[in-house]
């Protein structure tokens, strides 16, 4: 290693050291401090009374934790695959060369540019029964239309589906657009000269050159999904009656509502955990499949 | 940071002089027109001490702002007082030492003899030691009922709860909804205590929330309160508000016939034009038990490093009880002074009904000061579930209800 070499893994060492002290500090650290006294019974402040698995077996013993998880599994469900599937086709779509490409582009994608907050206060609105779709449907003259899904408990998660589609999917697409421009043109003339349907071509060659593009928009999409809280919040505040609970709302309420610290980090942990399970097995499997690549 | 902010303020008393004016942060979530109004009873007088009120207001609500003043109190940046709702909700900072102690103040000016109901003091008070000032009483057992919606009908005004339900089929029959009501938390929960309270009365109330008796809970006696709630589910299934005030305006407007809510849904009648008496008549307790509860609003006062602000602090706690600033605000707040040695002089009969409860003694604790947040919480989502969930049987409810409150601490 010559002296210049040395100095300047020297200064990249010294500029990468905030972001890894961030990492174990804030990150590590901190996770490391919520499993910590989720074994405790800790109020309103930390305390370190340990009460072992306690707060755990609340847990999975309250209606709204089951709720909230139920809660989850269908809305991360619905919103992954929609979220891919609806992204992917108008990508496709927008990548006819159809004319006045950026008009749509901007629709589609302006959703994206507002808050949860102000998507679930419109949408809030939109499936008021008095005031939106319901009461414009009956004005057209279908006076019997009964859509009111945020007033009932087995559908309002699909309302919250719908609005969280309608936020998100924009992204996916441009994120997908980009992936489409990446494709080499030369690809879609050999398919054309061997006369093989667009529709064939998209999911037999395009798709699976894509890879990394759809890895991106999954991750996105993902994180979006496990972090859910602002979109319940503004839309129904888990109602009516507790029956659009999600997995990061019961923290919070925990926390300020109950002020019971030790619940709140044992709803945390699971969530973590959760997450872990997805997770590792998919980082793993990437990582076996690198090396495989290498070799 | 904060010695350096310490030295300044040195420096500056001594520039400015000792007799100046300190000035004392109060946080709170009183941001309506007629709570600013009583609010400002507060800082006019607490000016007339030489010292200044600096407002800080925290929108959003309760909900919203206690979590807020909380997280400033444990996160060490105190403010000079602030409103919290009375009962457990600041217990652990207590606990924590992070609360003034009034005690001194207190005995010097006798409020143990003044404050009435005497559970209002108690409620302030951890160890012996008193760590709040109460301001105000609000009730909430109050059942609404528009007189001209029964006279349509051709049903006479209930005078409780039982002859209400007796009267409901006439009232559907003639296409009115019989009871207003939006399922959200708040209402929910303020709806469930109402009719333990009310239709169970005040010594099973006690025997529920203040003994805990578990064979009572599980019991026939609270199974009956169970089946009056899926008849007040049933009744009010086609209201579909949202927030209590659409509620009220749903009596207003003659669509609905009752309502259960606190005694601020007074205001939004006034508001609206109405009359108690003859536009709109009230049975505290449902009609069938004279009780209402004291629950209501307390100020906390966090322990502070600065001498003249904790001077101040006392200052401002004696002019929130003095007598003539309680009738000042209470009357500006709609609500209820805390001390027996002073009238309210008022023509409204509603308000004059929880006077007169208030004057002979029914009265019971809100629940608030019996249970913790973290129970209250529990509670408050059964009772949302139940009311919005038509499946959930009452017997279903009781069950966790009771598995609730056992494992209350």
């Amino acid at each position: 290693m010559s002296q210049r070499q040395r100095r300047r893994s020297l200064s990249v060492a010294l500029a990468a050291t905030p972001v890894i002290i961030k990492a174990l500090v804030v990150t590590v650290g901190f996770t490391a401090w919520t499993v910590f006294y989720s074994f405790t019974n800790s109020g309103l402040l930390p305390r370190e009374t340990f009460v072992g698995l306690a707060q755990y077996r609340r847990l999975w013993s309250t209606h709204k934790w089951h709720v909230a998880i139920e809660n989850l599994a269908i809305y991360g469900a619905c919103v992954m695959v929609l979220s891919l599937v609806i992204g992917f086709v108008l990508a496709a779509l927008m990548d006819q060369k159809i004319r006045g490409e950026g008009v749509f582009r901007t629709i589609f994608l302006y959703p994206f540019a507002l808050s949860f907050i102000v998507t679930g206060l419109a949408w809030q609105w939109i499936l008021n029964p008095e005031m939106g779709l319901q009461a414009s449907v009956r004005s057209w003259g279908w006076e019997s239309f009964v859509f009111e899904p945020l007033f009932d408990a087995d559908i309002v998660i699909y309302g919250i589906v719908a609005a969280g589609l309608w936020q998100g999917s924009g992204l996916i697409m441009v994120i997908m657009l980009a992936g489409l421009r990446g494709i080499d043109p030369d690809i879609w003339k050999a398919t054309r000269i061997e006369g093989i349907p667009a529709w064939k071509v998209y999911l037999n060659v395009i798709l699976p050159m894509m890879r990394p593009t759809i890895v991106t928009a999954t991750v996105l999409t993902g994180v979006g999904i496990v972090k859910m809280y602002d979109l319940v919040v503004a839309m129904t505040d888990g109602g009516p009656g507790g029956a659009s609970e999600v997995p990061a709302k019961y923290v919070v309420d925990a926390m300020f509502a109950s002020q019971n610290l030790g619940q709140a980090f044992a709803a945390s942990t699971m969530m973590l955990l959760t997450v872990a399970i997805i997770l590792i097995p998919w980082a793993y499997l990437q990582y076996a499949e690198k090396r495989n690549a290498r070799r | 940071m904060k010695t350096r902010l310490m030295t300044s303020a040195a420096i500056l008393s001594m520039v400015i002089g000792s007799a100046n004016a300190t000035e004392l942060e109060v946080t709170h979530w009183w941001t309506s027109a007629g709570e600013a109004a009583a609010l400002k009873v507060f800082a006019d007088a607490f000016a007339k001490t030489g010292n200044t009120w600096v407002d800080a207001a925290i929108g959003g609500g309760g909900g919203a702002a206690v979590p807020a003043i909380v997280s400033r109190i444990a996160g060490g940046n105190p403010m000079g007082a602030t409103v919290m709702v009375h009962g457990r909700q600041a217990e652990e900072l207590v606990q924590a030492g992070l609360m003034r102690d009034l005690t001194e103040l207190a005995e010097k000016e006798g409020w143990k003899d003044v404050v009435r109901p005497a559970t209002l003091l108690d409620s302030c008070t951890f160890e012996g030691k008193i760590y709040c000032v109460p301001t105000n009483i609000h009730s909430q057992q109050w059942m609404w009922i528009s007189i001209p919606v029964f006279e349509k009908a051709g049903v006479p005004v209930p005078k409780n709860w039982n002859e209400f339900v007796a009267a409901a089929p006439a009232l559907e029959a003639a296409g009115i909804i019989p009871i207003a009501f939006g399922p959200d938390g708040f209402q929910s929960y303020l709806t469930f205590n109402t009719i333990i309270a009310s239709v169970g009365g005040p010594d099973l109330y006690t025997k529920i929330y203040g003994d805990r008796d578990m064979d009572v809970i599980r019991g026939s006696e609270v199974a009956k309160l169970f089946a009056a709630m899926a008849d007040f589910r049933r009744l009010s299934a086609q209201s579909r508000v949202g927030n209590w005030n659409e509620a009220s305006n749903q009596l207003i407007t003659g669509v609905a016939a009752a309502q259960i809510m606190g005694d601020w849904a007074q205001a939004e009648f006034a508001t609206a034009g109405l009359a108690a008496g003859t536009d709109y008549d009230c049975l505290p307790g449902l009609g069938l038990n004279a009780i209402v509860n004291t629950g209501g609003n307390a100020f906390y006062f966090p322990v502070l490093e600065d001498a003249a602000a904790s001077d101040a602090q006392l200052a401002l706690a004696s002019v929130m009880i003095n007598p003539e600033v309680q009738v000042g605000f209470n009357l500006a707040k709609g609500s209820l002074p805390v001390r027996g040695d002073v009238k309210v002089e008022t023509t409204n009969l509603c308000m004059q009904k929880g006077l007169d409860i208030l004057a002979t003694g029914t009265i019971i604790p809100a629940v608030e000061q019996y249970i913790t947040p973290d129970t209250l919480a529990s509670l408050r989502d059964l009772a949302a579930r139940f009311f919005a969930d038509a499946s959930m049987t009452p017997e279903a409810a009781q069950e966790e209800y009771a598995a609730i409150l056992e494992m209350a601490q």
